[in-house]
């Protein structure tokens, strides 16, 4: 788990003359002190209805001509109440409000919550759930960064990489699908557990999926990585330096493109992530590009680990064999006596809580996602649940991000932070 | 116990959450040792007096209470002192007991450098729900202290801009994680409606409306000699 050094020839904002001499291409930025034109600020709305901003989400810009002077978000259009609807569930009902905030990589939410919940009440789950979660977080961060390069690739002009990544996206999809029976709604996890095991077949199609993946990625690296204009569109845009990046509360990597090595799954390990042989790229400049080649890497990285849980994916039962916390198989709630006991039990008590509260924290998709749980005594809801929402922080310094670009690179910047609306607004 | 299940279905909804029984205030954990955590031992030592308790929850993890009026001077402690440095705030939000019993506002924090996390909690009194901002500290607690304040009624002492930010700016029903809001909302869905198709909605595109103090447009002064709408240089 060493850091990665990543290191591209890539020139920047410039290009070759037609005299061989390398010249400012068209899209560099010219060094000409801009005139004052003395003119009115403009106020410009941009949102909630509108596709670059990734969701319900709306910015109110000052501009001075182009220029960005300050940026406004109102968030809110979104706002469902979960952490308040999670106050009237018992612990396993709140798993399906989990994969309504974040749409793009659900199943590392449904993990997350469980997680926390069991770290509340000191579950220790068995070792093949602990693999299977690992697949699902580490195939979902892929999922969700397909999502985002697709949408950022868009909004710089870039068509083609949408289609590869949503052709790719397609196929984790189906995987959700043969999974959990739903595509988005997945809700896969239970506390102490999982919904169901891997059926028959499904290590293989993901397998299958690992081997043509890559591919895909590298098409998309030769589209983008050198491309002239993806670099001149993201290259020094949104930069930010690793003390303001921690300082604003950037974490994911929007934090380590800034050069700050920092990553939940070795820094504050879960799930033997110490174990699995994989690098954490870090960037240096902080600005949208480093932001993209970052996740490029982090899908390739998350391949890897994927290839080597699934190889180490031990057999043996799936969920904890405590009758007071997993339900019993619907044959045996159906023919046992006991069984149908402890699922009755279970059903309408619930599971008892400690009294105390935990945070608990995972890489997700997007940054640092934390669950803090409070329960008091035999509690079978949770007195207060709390996401901690890492789009919802990274959103919030889109406004010392965009100080002084242009709109159009607002826009790039508002892509580049990968933000989820349905978790900034719960 | 038993006794709190005594609704089901929607009628459970709108009674509110059944409060926590107010009697079990041990808080329940293990008083654990300070010395297992160093930032701990080390808070016990210098701020004795605003130290109110400490327990380790969830295999492991330290809270600390800390004397409200203290927090931002230990705060600030913990994140300049070398041997601590909490540069994360993971996150900052609050916590309603119900029942009449104190909102705790809960600081989430890690330390890159150490490798280390710590809780410190605060207790506020439901009729003094206040506390200072940290948002000179930490810049990310700008928009959490927001949500705090949004949802919980939490006023933090030196915020810049201390708005409501999930819930409209002209919500009128309360702070609504508070234990004592109904799931549903205190106003009727048809008193609800009333409001929303009462809204001024141009109102939400107005500069003063939005916020922050520093858009109102500062129009520059008419230079002499420019040239007044529909003349041209020339014709004169």
């Amino acid at each position: 788990m060493a850091q990665k050094t990543i290191e591209l020839e890539v020139a920047r904002g410039r290009e070759m003359g037609v005299d061989g001499n390398p010249s400012l291409s068209p899209i560099a930025p010219f060094d000409i002190a801009e005139p004052d034109m003395n003119t009115e600020h403009m106020l410009i709305n941009i949102g909630p209805q509108h596709p670059a901003t990734h969701g319900v989400l709306r910015l109110v810009c000052e501009l001075d001509g182009e220029t960005v002077k300050s940026v406004v978000p109102d968030i809110g259009y979104l706002h469902s109440s979960f952490e308040k609807l999670g106050e009237y569930r018992s612990w396993n009902q709140i798993v399906t409000l989990t994969d309504r905030m974040d749409y793009l990589a659900p199943l590392i939410y449904n993990c997350a919550y469980v997680m926390s919940v069991e770290k509340l009440m000191g579950i220790e789950v068995t070792e093949r759930c602990k693999v299977v979660r690992v697949i699902l977080m580490e195939m979902d961060r892929i999922f969700g960064h397909l999502l985002w390069l697709g949408t950022t690739a868009i909004d710089v002009g870039a068509f083609t990489p949408f289609l590869y990544s949503f052709q790719e996206r397609e196929r984790i999809y189906k995987l959700h699908e043969s999974l959990t029976g739903a595509r988005i709604t997945t809700s896969a996890t239970r506390v102490g557990g999982m919904m169901a095991d891997l059926p028959e077949g499904w290590t293989e199609a993901l397998g299958e999926f690992l081997d043509t993946f890559p591919d895909t990625l590298a098409e998309v690296h030769h589209l983008l990585t050198r491309n002239q204009i993806h670099i001149g569109r993201t290259q020094g845009i949104g930069a930010i330096n690793g003390a303001d990046a921690i300082n604003y509360g950037f974490t994911g990597p929007n934090l380590r493109a800034a050069g700050v090595d920092y990553d939940v799954r070795r820094d504050r390990p879960y799930y033997d992530y110490e174990t699995y042989d994989f690098e954490i790229p870090v960037g240096e400049h902080g600005d949208c590009y480093d932001r993209y080649l970052c996740r490029m890497e982090e899908m390739q990285q998350s391949v890897g680990i994927l290839r080597q849980a699934l190889e180490r994916l031990p057999d043996g039962p799936i969920n904890v064999e405590d009758p007071n916390i997993s339900l019993p198989s619907k044959t045996d709630a159906m023919s046992d006596m006991e069984s149908m006991i402890h699922h009755f039990k279970l059903i309408t008590d619930g599971i008892p809580a400690p009294e105390g509260d935990c945070y608990f924290a995972i890489e997700g998709s997007k940054g640092e996602l934390g669950m803090y749980l409070v329960a008091e005594e035999g509690d079978t809801k949770p007195v207060r649940w709390r996401v901690r929402p890492p789009s919802f922080v990274n959103l919030s310094v889109i406004a010392k991000l965009a100080e002084g670009h242009l709109v159009s690179d607002l826009i790039m910047i508002n892509a580049s932070l990968d933000i989820v609306l349905g978790e900034i607004d719960r | 116990m038993t006794d709190k299940k005594s609704g089901s279905g929607l009628d459970a909804v709108d009674e509110g959450p059944i409060s926590s029984d107010s009697s079990s205030a041990d808080h329940g954990g293990d008083e654990a040792d300070a010395s297992e955590h160093a930032s701990v031992a080390a808070l016990k030592q210098r701020f004795a007096d605003a130290v109110v308790r400490h327990r380790v929850y969830a295999g492991g993890q330290h809270v600390v209470w800390i004397d409200p009026e203290k927090s931002h001077e230990i705060l600030s402690w913990l994140q300049a002192d070398p041997d601590h440095h909490y540069d994360m705030m993971s996150d900052v939000t609050a916590v309603d007991y119900g029942n009449g019993r104190p909102v705790n506002v809960v600081y989430q924090m890690f330390s890159t450098v150490h490798k280390r996390e710590l809780r410190l909690r605060c207790e506020l009194p439901l009729d003094a729900l206040e506390i200072d901002s940290i948002v000179d500290l930490w810049k990310v607690a700008d928009w959490l202290e927001r949500e705090v304040f949004d949802l919980f009624g939490v006023t933090f002492k030196g915020h810049p801009d201390l708005r409501r930010i999930l819930m409209p700016q002209d919500y009128a029903e309360g702070h609504p994680l508070r234990k004592d809001f109904p799931l549903r909302g205190r106003f009727s869905r048809a008193e609800q409606t009333r409001r929303a198709l009462a809204q001024d909605v141009e109102r939400f595109y107005r500069a003063e409306d939005l916020s922050a103090g520093h858009i109102p447009q500062e129009v520059a002064p008419v230079e002499v000699g420019t040239l007044a709408q529909g003349e041209r240089e020339g014709n004169s």
